[in-house]
């Protein structure tokens, strides 16, 4: 670690980690409500404020790896200090605080909104004023210090996820047109700007763990997001198959949608194609298998589970069934989750200025995460696939068919408790520093 | 890839073909925007519905709930809700039913997703309704399969 503004990266990391272990807290209660739903009262705890907090919790915790990665590579690739690192500071803590005041607030009903926008309106400036000093803080370091493509592209797309986000505030009465632009929000993120990130953090990533040439990392960078958002921005037109939009959609979803696995086969090629390349023997074994796991497991998430429910003609059966739920799971974790936990993994021994340790529970918390969130998804894609059949294509009814679903979320529960037990180790093995360094310091040469 | 393809070719391809993709992608949104204006026309967006949609997001009802598919899948799609209870043919009956729906959550019966009492207000019920009876008369391209008609 060259520069001690990169330090700001700590704090948002473990923010970010505070925030998961609380999205996991509620996904594992609004699991267990499917198994026993009289369980909890629905004046203590309705199922609708459990799954708001899991789902706004990952994406508040998502954004703040995010920030946090943005605040240890753009040092790096800018080759200076950050801009302000007080008012990095001070964007977390304004962050984290309207984080807890959102979460405490849902708990007692005050939330307005459309799904994963709840937020109250305060709550919502609050976040463009956040993203304003974060964009400002880190534009400034970049525009002032060395540009490189990585840093172009990851600029790019946490501007899009700013841009985009405005369009939280448009809620319109008419519920087509709401739905419409409600993607331009869900969609363009996840679809769309989230994959730059995500695409420049694996990016420098293979440049520190494999040592392949800078040259030919960022022409695999620019042929990586053209193709995600080639495909992605039309690809929105999965979305607009069933809302009260024009039939169309449905020619220009199949064809742009069905290309969407590609960024993400592309990703697989590109990180396993450095290694093999690199042949660099870095020591940071486990920061290697979370970055390559990222590149495997968002191509099945995103690339494949998506593609099984994307062709119009298969959504117009499996479309708001328990296959999206998989595919969510699946693609959230695998593109976003992993590829921040990569990053932590890599930055975390810099920052505390230690030889990489613990690696051995690190990678053992890399498999028990990974195998609870593949035994999630597949459960859900099992309930999804007999519910579609059931519900979709025989025409019972909701609940006579939830009742037959019940073995799938149980499965579904122990995946979820698995992923919380990979979890606690994860923690344990970055927070728990062993008393010395295994390794002589010498080891620990800057790469580039 | 390094003789058929420069980084400075990448770049540009990348941000040449951005820039096209989302110009058509505006011109095909700003023509469903147009359509779905259009709606109103014989579907009017009146006052009690517009309240309807502020009582659906004031309770986050799509938490566990969808709407046209989308939401969460706790519960079951309410698009055309209204249809199911009837409404198209007499809507007063179909009225009266769903609120005694609401007023009867939470069933507390076992195995059986329980729905929060919300306790509407006579107008806040009758605002949500009028919002997805609208919804019920928006054409969704035949979704979802087996919908009362």
């Amino acid at each position: 670690m060259k520069y001690q503004s990169q330090q700001v990266a700590r704090l948002y990391f473990l923010g970010a980690l505070t925030i998961f272990c609380l999205q996991l807290v509620f996904g594992l209660t609004a699991a267990t409500m499917y198994i026993w739903p009289t369980a909890i009262p629905t004046t203590l705890l309705p199922f609708s404020v459990a799954r708001m907090i899991h789902t706004n919790a990952l994406i508040v915790w998502l954004l703040m790896g995010f920030f946090g990665a943005t605040y240890f590579l753009i040092p790096d690739e800018a080759e200076r200090e950050l801009y302000s690192p007080f008012l990095a500071k001070l964007q977390f803590w304004v962050f984290f605080g309207a984080a807890v005041v959102t979460v405490v607030g849902y708990l007692f009903g005050n939330y307005d909104g459309r799904s994963y926008l709840e937020q109250p309106i305060y709550i919502k400036v609050g976040i463009v004023v956040v993203a304003l000093m974060f964009l400002f803080n880190v534009s400034m370091t970049v525009l002032k210090g060395r540009r490189t493509a990585i840093s172009g592209i990851l600029l790019m797309g946490l501007w899009g996820i700013a841009v985009f986000f405005l369009f939280a505030f448009y809620v319109p009465a008419n519920i087509v047109i709401d739905k419409m632009f409600w993607w331009w929000v869900v969609h363009l993120w996840v679809e769309g700007v989230w994959e730059l990130v995500m695409a420049s953090i694996l990016a420098y990533l293979m440049i520190k763990l494999t040592g392949v040439d800078r040259e030919v990392v960022e022409k695999w960078l620019y042929v990586i997001v053209g193709t995600a958002l080639f495909s992605g921005i039309l690809g929105t037109g999965h979305h607009y198959y069933w809302i009260g939009t024009p039939a169309y959609w449905q020619w220009v979803g199949n064809i742009f949608s069905s290309l969407e696995p590609l960024p993400f086969f592309a990703m697989v090629l590109f990180c396993f194609g450095m290694v093999y390349k690199g042949g660099r023997d870095h020591p940071n074994k486990a920061a290697l298998l979370w970055s390559l796991g990222c590149a495997v497991m968002a191509f099945f998430g995103a690339g494949v589970w998506g593609f099984l429910h994307t062709l119009s003609f298969v959504n117009y059966y499996t479309h708001g069934t328990q296959m999206t739920a998989a595919h969510g799971h699946l693609a959230f974790y695998g593109a976003y989750a992993m590829v921040n936990l990569a990053m932590i993994t890599y930055a975390t021994p810099l920052l505390a200025g230690r030889e990489p340790y613990n690696q051995l529970l690190n990678m053992i918390s890399f498999w028990t995460m990974n195998l609870g969130v593949v035994l999630m998804t597949v459960c859900l894609t099992f309930a999804g696939v007999l519910q579609t059949h059931l519900e979709r294509v025989q025409g019972n009814d909701y609940m006579s068919v939830q009742q037959q679903l019940g073995l799938f979320y149980d499965g579904r529960l122990l995946g979820g408790v698995m992923t919380a037990v990979g979890l606690a180790l994860y923690l344990t093995s970055l927070l728990w520093l062993p008393r010395r360094a295994a390794v002589p310091a010498a080891a620990l040469s800057p790469a580039e | 890839m390094n003789d058929v393809l420069t980084k400075a070719a990448a770049r540009n391809i990348f941000y040449g073909g951005t820039i096209f993709f989302f110009a058509i992608f505006i011109l095909l949104v700003a023509d469903s925007f147009r359509e779905a204006r259009l709606i109103e026309v014989t579907n009017p967006i009146t006052a009690q519905v517009a309240a309807g949609k502020r009582v659906w997001e004031r309770h986050a009802c799509f938490d566990c709930h969808t709407l046209f598919g989308e939401g969460a899948r706790f519960a079951p799609e309410l698009g055309k809700v209204w249809l199911k209870y009837g409404g198209a043919t007499d809507p007063d009956t179909a009225r009266q039913a769903l609120k005694g729906w609401f007023a009867a959550q939470p069933t507390g019966v076992e195995d059986r997703h329980q729905m929060p009492n919300f306790h509407l207000s006579d107008k806040d019920m009758d605002d949500v309704i009028a919002m997805l009876a609208w919804a019920s008369r928006v054409n969704t391209q035949g979704w979802p399969p087996h919908a009362p008609k």
